[in-house]
């Protein structure tokens, strides 16, 4: 389904993740974050840059994976991003829901 | 949220662990770990042989269970071989590897540091004569079932027996 935001028009899927990674930009981002009660902060940035970078490897993401990955803990992972933080910040990102269990 | 807008989710899971098994182990720490990952509060209660699985010395020593396990579609006898649980359980943990599952201490660091709570229960600790020093740091406590039926308070919450 088509959702107007930022002043342009995107893709989404019936949960709210962009079906198409190219029309994400920082705008987006940060409006995505919005709707998810998230501000964005230098820190939310470096984690949203970490997974979408894994993502154009197509690395799968992990809970472990972000913990390893010396941008973040996951402490702060679930601090940044509170309730379900890896769904919370691929969606943010622009990404596919992750399908990891762990 | 508050409790008039309870539409029946699953707001938090209580997971008692009651044996030591692998297979059984992973499996209330992946049904917790994948409750934190959606939002939803997760406490596990260790009992009986599942205070194994928080015990610093035998956390890293735990098998597949050969015997009286019909999944394992080999012979009760076989099974009871020497060698044969080391065999299966070093083929399950190859497995678990290559699915970039952590170890039984680095799943209950990440359960922890994802807000998961882990109790071990006070009368199978007294039973095995173990004390708190004897169990993995991070335990948030020795408590009783009273104890964790109070925790379990509130809408949304279900309790899993493994």
């Amino acid at each position: 389904m088509e959702k107007n935001i930022n002043g342009s028009n995107i893709h989404v899927n019936e949960e709210g993740y962009l079906t198409d990674f190219k029309e994400w930009n920082s705008g987006i981002g940060t409006e995505l974050a919005k709707e998810c009660l998230i501000d964005l902060s230098p820190r939310h940035w470096e984690v949203i840059n970490y997974i979408q970078g894994e993502f154009k490897k197509e690395n799968p993401l992990s809970i472990r994976k972000i913990g390893k990955s010396g941008v973040v803990d996951i402490k702060e992972f679930y601090a940044l991003f509170p309730k379900a933080p890896l769904k919370t910040a691929s969606l943010i990102a622009g990404i596919p829901k992750p399908a990891s269990c762990i | 949220m508050n409790n008039l807008e309870y539409h029946g989710e699953v707001r938090k899971m209580m997971i008692i662990l009651s044996k030591a098994s692998i297979e059984n182990v992973y499996a209330a720490f992946i049904l917790a770990n994948g409750a934190r990952m959606e939002g939803i509060d997760a406490e596990l209660f260790f009992t009986f042989f599942g205070l194994e699985a928080i015990h610093k010395k035998k956390l890293k020593k735990l098998h597949v269970a050969t015997v009286g396990n019909p999944a394992m579609h080999i012979p009760t006898l076989v099974g009871a071989m020497p060698g044969m649980e080391a065999m299966a359980t070093k083929m399950m943990r190859s497995e678990m590897e290559k699915l970039d599952m952590p170890e039984v201490e680095e799943f209950l660091g990440i359960l922890k540091d994802s807000g998961a709570k882990i109790w071990a229960c006070k009368l199978a600790m007294d039973m095995f004569h173990y004390k708190k020093e004897d169990m993995f740091n991070d335990i948030d406590g020795v408590i009783t079932v009273g104890d964790f039926y109070k925790k379990a308070e509130g809408f949304g919450t279900q309790i899993l027996f493994i």
